[in-house]
C-alpha cells in the first residue's frame, strides 16, 4: 500500500502519516458507527425507548472539545519535530545545485559533472540540494524520499536527504509551471558508493584539463576562485587586504551578528543577497552604507553559484594563503 | 419599481409574469430563483470541463486533449466551480430565499442592491465565459506568479476582470445579509432563537465581506504587473513571488469556509427535522460557526509549507490549522448526538445530510493530515490534496447544496418530487463520489502530482477507477435536474409544511406569498421545538 521508501526520514514521515490515518479511521468509524447505530435503533416506527434524553450538554461539549484538541496538539508536536529534522541539513552534506526551467531540471555536481533530468547519488551520502528557478516556480519532488521543495526565481531554497536504498526513482515537478508541466520529469539513480565514484569519473570530461577554471566539468570551487579574482573580491575580502571587510574563511554556516543585533546564519541565501545588495544586511562592526558596490546585473547566476561553492570551501581556510593563482 | 400586484398574498411565482417582473424584480425569492437558474448553468459548464479532465486521465499519455487544452480545462473547471457555483450556491440561492422568511422579514434590507448583485454576478460570469472564445486561460484557478504575470500566453487579464467583478457580487450579498440579520428580525426573534442556517449565513457573510476585497486586490495586482510590467511579484522586476501566495490564500482559505459553512447550516436544519428532536447543543453549533469564520483567517500559510516560507511560520500555521478543526468536530458530534433517541425518517434530504456528515468527517480529517507539516511535505501538490478538497467541496458543499434543494424544493415550487428517485439519486451520488475521489488519496500518497495531463504508467489503474466513478457521479447530477424539473409539469401539491418542520418559512403557503407574511409574526419560543409537533411523515403519502 505504501510506496517505496529510499531515504532516511521517509520512515518517520510514513509513521506520522500512518498514525494520522489510524486517528482518522478511529473518528470516521466512531461517528459512522454511531450514526448507523442511532439510525437503525431510533428509526421511525421502532419500539426503542426514547425517554430520558440527555439534557445537560456542556459536559459532553467540553469532552469532545478537549479530547480532539489534545490529540491534535500531540500530533502537531510530533509532526513538527519530524519536519524540523527534514529541513535542517547536516554539516557533511554534499551540496548539489539544481536549476528548474520550463520544462527541465538542470543539475550541477560541485566537483564537475552536469546532468539533465537525472540525478545520480551515492547511497548513504547526505545530500543538500540548492534550488533555484530560471523562470516560474517549480517544485522538486522525489516521492520515494518523501520530500519536496519549491524552486523559486530570484532566490535559493534548499532541501536535503540521505538516500539509503539503491535503485531508480521518479523525479517530478510538483508545482504547475505551464504547458509541459507534466513532461518535467526525471529519474533519480541511487548507487553504491563505488559505483557512484565510477559514474563520476566517467561523467567528467577526460579530454580537458579538469582543474582549469572555466572548463565544463571543472570543480565549481576552482572556477569560483577564478571568479573571485576576476570580480576583484580579493581587494577587500582577503587577509592581506588593506580595506576592512568581513573575512570569508570559516564564515560559511556560522551565526553572524548584524548591526541591528540580530543573528543570522551565513548560508547561500545570505551570501547571494550580500553580493547583489550589500546594504541589505550589514555585519556588526562595519559601516552603513557598505563600502562594497553592488554586483546586481553584473554577475551571472552560474558565476554566483561558483562563488558560493568557493566561499563554502573557505570554511577550511584559504588554499595557499590567498595568493593569486 | 414595485409592480402593483392584485393580491399581495398571491404566491410569488404566480404573480405577474412580464419580463420586467422577473428581470427587474426586487423580491428576494425571485432573485433566489434567478441565481438558482444561473448557477445551475455554470455548474454544468464546470462539470463538462471536469469530464474532459477525467477522460484525458484515462491513459498515461496526453493523447485525448493534449497538454494545452488539458491545462485550460482544469483551469476553467476550477474557476467556474469555485467562483461561479460553490461560493454563490447556498448563500445566493437559499440565503436569499430563506433568510427573510426565517427571521420573519418582508425582504432583505437592500432589495435593489440584491438585484444589482445578481447582475454583477452575471456580468462577471459572462466575462469569464467570453475568455473561452479567446482560448481560455491556463494558469490554474490559483494564478501563481510569476507564471500568471509573465509567462502565461492566455487570457489571464480578461478572466481576472471577470473574477473581480463577480467578487463585488459576493461582497454586496454578504453585506446585505449582515444588515438584514441585525436589523430585520421579527419581534421576539432574539439571536439565540435564530435558526442555525441564519447563524451560518451570518458567519459566511463576515468572510464574504472581509476576504473578497483581498482577492480583488491581489488579482488586480497580477493584471497590473501583466499589463504594465510593474515589478510586484516577478523577482526579475524586483518583486516577490511569495507575496502573491500569501495574499491569494488569505482570501482563498477563508473561501473554503464560505463554501462549507452554509452546508453546515443546512445540515443543522435538516437533521433535527428528520430526527424529530431539538438540535443538540444549539449554542455550540451557533458559536462554532463564528469560530470557524474567525480562525479561518489565520491558517492561510498551511498552503505554503514547501513554498520557501520560514519553517517557523509553517509551524505556527500548522498549529492554527489543528485548532480550526475543533469547531468543526464540535458540529459533527452535536449532529450525531441529535440522532440519539430521535425518531428518524430516511427521506432524500436526510440522506444527503447524513452523507454530508460522513464525507465531511473524512475530508476534514485528511485536512489534519495536511496540517501536519511532515506529511504535507510529501503530499503537497499531489492528488492527495485534490482528493481532500473535493471531499470538502463536493462531498461537503455540493452534498449540502443538494440537501437544501431537496429539503426546500416543496417550499420553493409548492410541488413534491418523486421520493424513490430522490433516494436512488442520493445513493448513486454517494457511491459515485467515493469511487471518483477515494482512489485519488492513494494516488497522491504514491506521488502523482496534480495538474498533469500525462503521468507515470503505474498510476493508470487508479485513474481509470476515478474516471469510472466520475461517470456515475455525472448520472447522479443529471437525475435530480430531470425529476425536479418534471415536478413543475406534473406533481402533487406539497402543502405549506410537508415535513412537519419548525421554522417561520414553513408557516406560510408554498410557494410563499409575495409579501411573505400577512402580518408580522411574533416569536414566542426557541427554534426546533420538535417535541411538541405532530409528525406528518408518519402518514405515508402516495405519489400521484
Amino acid at each position: 500500500m505504501l510506496p517505496e521508501r529510499a531515504a532516511e526520514g521517509a520512515r518517520e514521515v510514513d509513521a506520522v502519516f500512518l498514525s494520522l490515518i489510524a486517528m482518522a479511521l478511529f473518528f470516521v468509524l466512531l461517528v459512522g458507527l454511531l450514526i448507523l447505530r442511532f439510525s437503525i435503533k431510533y428509526r421511525a416506527g421502532s419500539r426503542a425507548d426514547r425517554s430520558g434524553r440527555v439534557q445537560k450538554t456542556w459536559r459532553w461539549e467540553v469532552t469532545w472539545t478537549i479530547i480532539p484538541g489534545l490529540i491534535g496538539l500531540a500530533i502537531f508536536i510530533w509532526s513538527g519535530w519530524v519536519f524540523f529534522d527534514v529541513t535542517q541539513p547536516p554539516r557533511n552534506a554534499r551540496t548539489i545545485y539544481v536549476v528548474g526551467k520550463q520544462w527541465m531540471w538542470k543539475i550541477q555536481h560541485p566537483d564537475g559533472p552536469e546532468e539533465i533530468n537525472e540525478l545520480h547519488l551515492a547511497r548513504g551520502q547526505p545530500v543538500k540540494l540548492l534550488l533555484r528557478s530560471q523562470d516560474v516556480i517549480h517544485s522538486f519532488y522525489i516521492p520515494a524520499f518523501r520530500v519536496k521543495q519549491d524552486a523559486l526565481p530570484g532566490r535559493y531554497t534548499s532541501m536535503w536527504f540521505t538516500p539509503n536504498k539503491t535503485g531508480a526513482f521518479h523525479l517530478f515537478c510538483a508545482e504547475y509551471c505551464g504547458t509541459e508541466h507534466s513532461q518535467m520529469r526525471g529519474t533519480v539513480y541511487v548507487m553504491e558508493p563505488e559505483a557512484f565514484q565510477l559514474w563520476r569519473s566517467s561523467a567528467s570530461p577526460k579530454d580537458k584539463a579538469p582543474n582549469m577554471p572555466g572548463t565544463p566539468g571543472a570543480p565549481l570551487a576552482i572556477t569560483g576562485q577564478g571568479t573571485f579574482f576576476d570580480f576583484g573580491c580579493n581587494a577587500c575580502h582577503t587577509p592581506s587586504a588593506r580595506v576592512i571587510a568581513p573575512q570569508l574563511d570559516g564564515l560559511f554556516g556560522q551565526q553572524i551578528r548584524l548591526r541591528d543585533g540580530s543573528l543570522i546564519t551565513a548560508d547561500e541565501q545570505y551570501i547571494r543577497e550580500s553580493i547583489l545588495d550589500p546594504n541589505a544586511k550589514i555585519a556588526a562592526g562595519y559601516a552603513y552604507p557598505s563600502l562594497m558596490p553592488t554586483y546586481k546585473g553584473q554577475i551571472s547566476e552560474s558565476e554566483m553559484r561558483d562563488l558560493i561553492q568557493f566561499i563554502q570551501d573557505l570554511r577550511d581556510g584559504w588554499p595557499g594563503k590567498g595568493e593569486t593563482p | 419599481m414595485t409592480a402593483a400586484a392584485a393580491d399581495p398574498m398571491q404566491s410569488f411565482i404566480r404573480s405577474r409574469w412580464g419580463w420586467r417582473d422577473w428581470l427587474l424584480t426586487t423580491d428576494h425569492k425571485r432573485i433566489a430563483l434567478l441565481y438558482l437558474l444561473s448557477i445551475t448553468g455554470f455548474f454544468f459548464i464546470g462539470g463538462a470541463a471536469a469530464s474532459l479532465v477525467r477522460l484525458e486521465l484515462l491513459t498515461p499519455k496526453a493523447d485525448l486533449l493534449g497538454e494545452e487544452i488539458y491545462n485550460r480545462s482544469f483551469t476553467l473547471h476550477g474557476i467556474i466551480m469555485v467562483w461561479f457555483f460553490l461560493i454563490p450556491s447556498i448563500p445566493a440561492v437559499f440565503g436569499n430565499f430563506l433568510v427573510p422568511l426565517m427571521i420573519g422579514a418582508r425582504d432583505l434590507a437592500f432589495p435593489r442592491l440584491n438585484l444589482a448583485s445578481w447582475y454583477i454576478f452575471i456580468a462577471g460570469g459572462l466575462i469569464v465565459l467570453s475568455a473561452i472564445i479567446w482560448g481560455g486561460v491556463d494558469t490554474g484557478w490559483t494564478f501563481y506568479t510569476p507564471y500568471s504575470t509573465t509567462y502565461a500566453n492566455s487570457a489571464v487579464v480578461l478572466v481576472i476582470a471577470g473574477i473581480v467583478v463577480a467578487g463585488f457580487s459576493s461582497i454586496l450579498t454578504g453585506l446585505n445579509f449582515i444588515v438584514t440579520i441585525h436589523t430585520m428580525r421579527a419581534p421576539g426573534m432574539g439571536w439565540m432563537r435564530l435558526p442555525l442556517f441564519v447563524w451560518s449565513t451570518y458567519a459566511t457573510s463576515i468572510i464574504l465581506v472581509l476576504a473578497t476585497p483581498v482577492l480583488a486586490i491581489v488579482t488586480i495586482l497580477v493584471a497590473i504587473e501583466r499589463i504594465w510590467t510593474v515589478g510586484i511579484f516577478n523577482p526579475d522586476l524586483g518583486g516577490d513571488p511569495l507575496l502573491f501566495q500569501h495574499l491569494f490564500w488569505f482570501y482563498s482559505h477563508p473561501a473554503v469556509y464560505i463554501m462549507v459553512l452554509p452546508s453546515m447550516g443546512v445540515v443543522s436544519e435538516i437533521i433535527p427535522c428528520f430526527a424529530r428532536k431539538p438540535i443538540f447543543g444549539y449554542h455550540f453549533i451557533a458559536f462554532s460557526s463564528i469560530a470557524i469564520a474567525v480562525l479561518g483567517f489565520l491558517v492561510w500559510g498551511h498552503h505554503m509549507f514547501v513554498s520557501g516560507q520560514s519553517i517557523y511560520a509553517s509551524l505556527i500555521f500548522s498549529i492554527l490549522s489543528f485548532l480550526v478543526a475543533i469547531p468543526s468536530a464540535i458540529k459533527v458530534f452535536n449532529w450525531t448526538a441529535t440522532l440519539h433517541k430521535g425518531t428518524i425518517h430516511f427521506r432524500t434530504p436526510m440522506l444527503y445530510a447524513l452523507g454530508f456528515v460522513g464525507l465531511f468527517v473524512l475530508g476534514g480529517l485528511t485536512g489534519l493530515l495536511l496540517a501536519a507539516t511532515a506529511v504535507d511535505i510529501h503530499v503537497h501538490d499531489t492528488y492527495f490534496i485534490v482528493a481532500h478538497f473535493h471531499y470538502i467541496m463536493v462531498g461537503g458543499a455540493v452534498m449540502g447544496y443538494l440537501a437544501a434543494v431537496h429539503f426546500w424544493w416543496p417550499k420553493l415550487s409548492g410541488r413534491r418530487y418523486h421520493e424513490g428517485l430522490g433516494i436512488f439519486s442520493a445513493i448513486l451520488l454517494f457511491v459515485g463520489f467515493n469511487l471518483t475521489f477515494f482512489p485519488q488519496f492513494i494516488l497522491g500518497y504514491e506521488g502523482m502530482p496534480r495538474r498533469t495531463a500525462s503521468y507515470a504508467e503505474e498510476f493508470q489503474l487508479l485513474n481509470v477507477l476515478s474516471t469510472a466513478g466520475a461517470s456515475i457521479l455525472g448520472v447522479g447530477y443529471v437525475l435530480p435536474l430531470i425529476y425536479l424539473l418534471w415536478t413543475l409539469r406534473k406533481a402533487p401539491d406539497a402543502g405549506p409544511n410537508p415535513w412537519g418542520a419548525t421554522g417561520l418559512e414553513w408557516s406560510v403557503s408554498s410557494p410563499p406569498p409575495q409579501e411573505n407574511f400577512a402580518e408580522t409574526p411574533v416569536i414566542t419560543g426557541p427554534p426546533y421545538a420538535y417535541d411538541t409537533m405532530s409528525d406528518p411523515m408518519n402518514q405515508e403519502y402516495v405519489h400521484g
